[in-house]
C-alpha cells in the first residue's frame, strides 16, 4: 500500500488517473445500457375462448385499472375514457409495461410489464368488448420481414415520424418534460399499434394516411436501423451534433490544448 | 508618491538543458527522437499494410468504440501516427538538441534611404520621357479608353452572379382553389374519413398535369392535416369556416426560420418546432404560444369537392415561412 501510494508523485499519475476514470464511466454506461436493452416479453399462445377472457379481464380490470380508469372504464380525471380504444391500445399501453401507470408525470414510461402475456390479453379482449376499436395484433400477423421495404419505410418515416423519434428512431423532447421514446428494441406490434391508437401525445397513423403495407415498411426500416452495424465505430447515441460536438469539444479540444502546452513548454 | 517608470527587466538568464551539460542526457535525447521518428515509420507500414492487406469490408469489435470497420480504423490510424510522430520527433528534436540561446534581433527602420527614394522617382520620369507618353496624347487616350473599358466588363459579369429577383413568387404557392390534398408520400387524395380524431397527415397539393414536383415546391407547399374534435375549436367564425369537421390545415414551414415544424403533440393539440421550440396551439389557429416565432402559422381554407375528396378552397391568405423584406409582416 506504501508502495502504491507512492506513485502519487508521479507525474504520470493524474492523467493515468483521469484516463482510467473515463475508461470506467464509460464501461459501466456501456454495461448499464446493455441490461436495459435486454427485456423483450416473450410470446405466448393463447387458448382460453373469447368469452372467458372476457370475464378473467374484466376481473383484473376491476383490480388493476378501475381505480384510475372506473370500474366501467369510463375514465375519470386524467384517465381517459377506455370505451372504444380497442385491444391495440391495451396491447400496447399494457404490453410495454406502460400501464399500469407508475405515477401521475408527464409521460407513462415503458418498463417491464406488470401483467403477462395471458392477462394482457384479457384485459384487451375486455375493453375490445366495451365498444369497437382498433385491433390488437400478433407478432405473427405483421409479416415485416416478408412484406416490408425499408427503402419506402426510410422515405415515410422521415416524412411522419423523424421529427419527434429522431432520424434514426432514437427519440426526442417534447414540451415540458414528455418526450417521443426511442423505437429501438420495440416489438414490431407495439409499433404497429402505436401508430393505429396514438397513445399519449403522439398522433393517429391511420390506415389510409399511412396503409398497411406502408407500415411494415416503417417496421422493417427500424429494424434495419436496429441491426445495422455502425461501421463508423461508437454510435454516441444517433442523437446528432449534440454528442458528437461534445466529444469534438472536450476529447478533441482537449487533446489538441495538451499537445500546444507541450510544444510551448520549455525542455528541461 | 511620484511614479517611477518601470525598469528594463532584460533579458532572463539563459538556463542550460541537462542535455547541454551532460553529454548522456544528449545521448538519451538523441535516441527518444530516433524512436519517435522509428513510430512515424511503423505508422506508415501500418497504413500501408492496411491498404493492401486487410480487407475493406472486414469488422472488428473494440470496447467503448463498438463493432467498426477495420480497414477504415488502421488506416486512418497508420497516417495518424505516421503524421503526428515525424512532428513530434522533430518537436523533441529541436526543443532537447538544437540551439536554443536566445537571439535579439534590434528592429530596423521600415523607411527607404532618402537617396533611395529620389532615384526612384528620377527612374519613373526618366522612363516616361522615354516612352513619349505626354507626347503622343493619341496613344495615351486610346489607352484610357481601353483600360476604362476593360474594368467595366467584370462589373457586367457582377451583375449576373445574382439569380432573377423572385419577383412575387416568395408569396406564391401551389395551393389554388380546387387544389386537391395528396398524402405525402404515396400521392393519394384524402376522404375526411380517412382521417380519425387525432390523426395527423403529410399533405402535397396535386400539381397541374405535367408539372413535376421539386424540391422547391415541397420546400413551400408542405402542410400538416390535423383532425381534432370540432367543439375543440377556439376560431373566429372566418377561421372556422376555414376547417372541414374538425379537420384543419396548415402550412408546415415554420414563421421563424422555416424548419419543418410537425411535432404534433395530440394530447396538448400543440404543434412544436423542432429547430427552436416555438410551439403553436392548434386549437387557436396555430398561435404561437412558446418561443421565438413571430406570426401564427398560415392557415389553408380546405373543403371537399364533388367527389368527396379534401381541396384546397382558397389559396393561403399570406406567404408561407419565416420574413422577408417585402413582406407585410404585422
Amino acid at each position: 500500500m506504501a508502495r502504491l501510494s507512492g506513485y502519487r508523485d508521479h507525474r504520470f499519475f493524474r492523467p493515468v488517473l483521469l484516463a482510467l476514470g473515463l475508461f470506467l464511466a464509460g464501461a459501466l454506461f456501456t454495461a448499464g445500457k446493455a441490461a436495459a436493452e435486454s427485456m423483450e416479453s416473450k410470446a405466448l399462445v393463447i387458448s382460453a375462448d373469447k368469452a372467458t377472457l372476457i370475464k378473467e379481464g374484466k376481473e383484473i380490470f376491476a383490480r388493476g385499472c378501475s381505480s384510475c380508469h372506473g370500474l366501467n372504464a369510463e375514465g375519470a380525471g386524467a384517465a381517459p375514457s377506455l370505451i372504444g380504444v380497442g385491444s391495440a391500445s391495451v396491447d400496447f399501453q399494457v404490453g410495454t409495461g406502460r400501464m399500469p401507470m407508475a405515477d401521475m408525470s408527464q409521460q407513462a414510461v415503458r418498463k417491464p410489464p406488470v401483467y403477462d402475456e395471458y392477462e394482457t390479453a384479457a384485459l384487451a379482449e375486455y375493453v375490445a368488448s366495451l365498444a369497437p376499436g382498433p385491433k390488437a395484433l400478433t407478432n405473427e400477423e405483421i409479416a415485416w420481414e416478408r412484406d416490408g421495404n425499408a427503402a419506402s419505410g426510410g422515405t415515410l418515416f422521415r416524412n411522419n415520424c423523424a421529427m419527434c423519434h429522431n432520424l434514426a428512431g432514437q427519440g426526442g423532447a417534447l414540451t415540458r418534460g414528455k418526450y417521443a421514446p426511442t423505437l429501438m428494441g420495440v416489438e414490431a406490434r407495439h409499433i404497429y399499434e402505436a401508430m393505429i391508437t396514438g397513445p399519449q401525445a403522439m398522433p393517429v397513423f391511420g390506415d389510409k394516411v399511412i396503409t398497411p403495407a406502408e407500415k411494415l415498411d416503417i417496421i422493417k426500416w427500424i429494424k434495419e436501423v436496429e441491426s445495422e452495424p455502425s461501421l463508423g465505430g461508437a454510435t454516441l447515441g444517433r442523437v446528432g451534433p449534440v454528442t458528437e460536438g461534445l466529444l469534438a469539444w472536450t476529447l478533441g479540444l482537449g487533446a489538441l490544448i495538451g499537445v500546444a502546452v507541450w510544444l510551448t513548454s520549455k525542455a528541461r | 508618491m511620484s511614479l517611477q517608470p518601470i525598469q528594463d527587466p532584460g533579458l532572463p538568464t539563459h538556463v542550460h538543458r541537462k542535455a547541454d551539460t551532460d553529454p548522456k542526457a544528449a545521448k538519451r535525447a538523441e535516441q527518444q527522437v530516433a524512436l519517435l521518428f522509428l513510430t512515424s515509420a511503423l505508422g506508415t507500414i501500418l497504413f500501408i499494410f492496411s491498404y493492401v492487406g486487410i480487407p475493406q469490408d472486414q469488422l472488428i469489435f473494440l470496447p467503448i468504440l463498438g463493432t467498426t470497420n477495420s480497414h477504415q480504423l488502421f488506416l486512418g490510424l497508420g497516417l495518424a501516427i505516421s503524421l503526428f510522430f515525424i512532428g513530434m520527433g522533430a518537436v523533441h528534436w529541436a526543443k532537447t538538441l538544437m540551439p536554443d540561446h536566445e537571439v535579439v534581433d534590434v528592429r530596423r527602420e521600415q523607411r527607404s534611404k532618402d537617396e533611395d527614394r529620389a532615384a526612384f522617382v528620377a527612374t519613373i520620369k526618366e522612363q516616361g520621357a522615354t516612352a513619349g507618353l505626354g507626347r503622343r496624347t493619341l496613344i495615351k487616350r486610346t489607352l484610357g479608353l481601353s483600360l476604362g473599358l476593360a474594368g467595366l466588363s467584370p462589373l457586367l459579369l457582377l451583375r449576373d452572379c445574382s439569380a432573377e429577383l423572385p419577383g412575387d413568387e416568395l408569396g406564391q404557392t401551389n395551393w389554388r382553389a380546387g387544389t386537391r390534398l395528396l398524402t405525402d408520400p404515396g400521392d393519394r387524395p384524402i376522404k375526411p374519413g380517412d382521417l380519425e380524431v387525432g390523426a395527423v397527415a403529410q399533405v402535397l397539393p396535386l400539381l397541374p398535369a405535367g408539372r413535376k414536383r421539386t424540391l422547391n415546391d415541397i420546400a413551400k407547399d408542405a402542410l400538416l392535416l390535423i383532425r381534432i374534435r370540432p367543439e375543440e375549436f377556439n376560431l373566429d367564425a372566418e377561421r372556422l369556416s376555414w376547417t372541414y369537421q374538425g379537420i384543419i390545415a396548415f402550412s408546415k414551414i415554420c414563421s421563424h426560420m422555416g424548419c419543418a415544424v410537425a411535432l404534433y403533440e395530440q394530447s396538448t393539440k400543440h404543434l412544436l418546432c423542432p429547430c427552436h421550440q416555438s410551439t403553436f396551439d392548434v386549437t387557436r389557429a396555430a398561435k404561437v404560444i412558446f418561443g421565438p416565432a413571430a406570426r401564427s402559422l398560415p392557415q389553408l381554407p380546405i373543403s371537399v369537392d364533388s367527389e368527396g375528396y379534401l381541396v384546397a378552397s382558397a389559396p393561403f391568405n399570406e406567404a408561407v415561412g419565416p420574413s422577408y423584406w417585402e413582406r407585410d409582416s404585422e
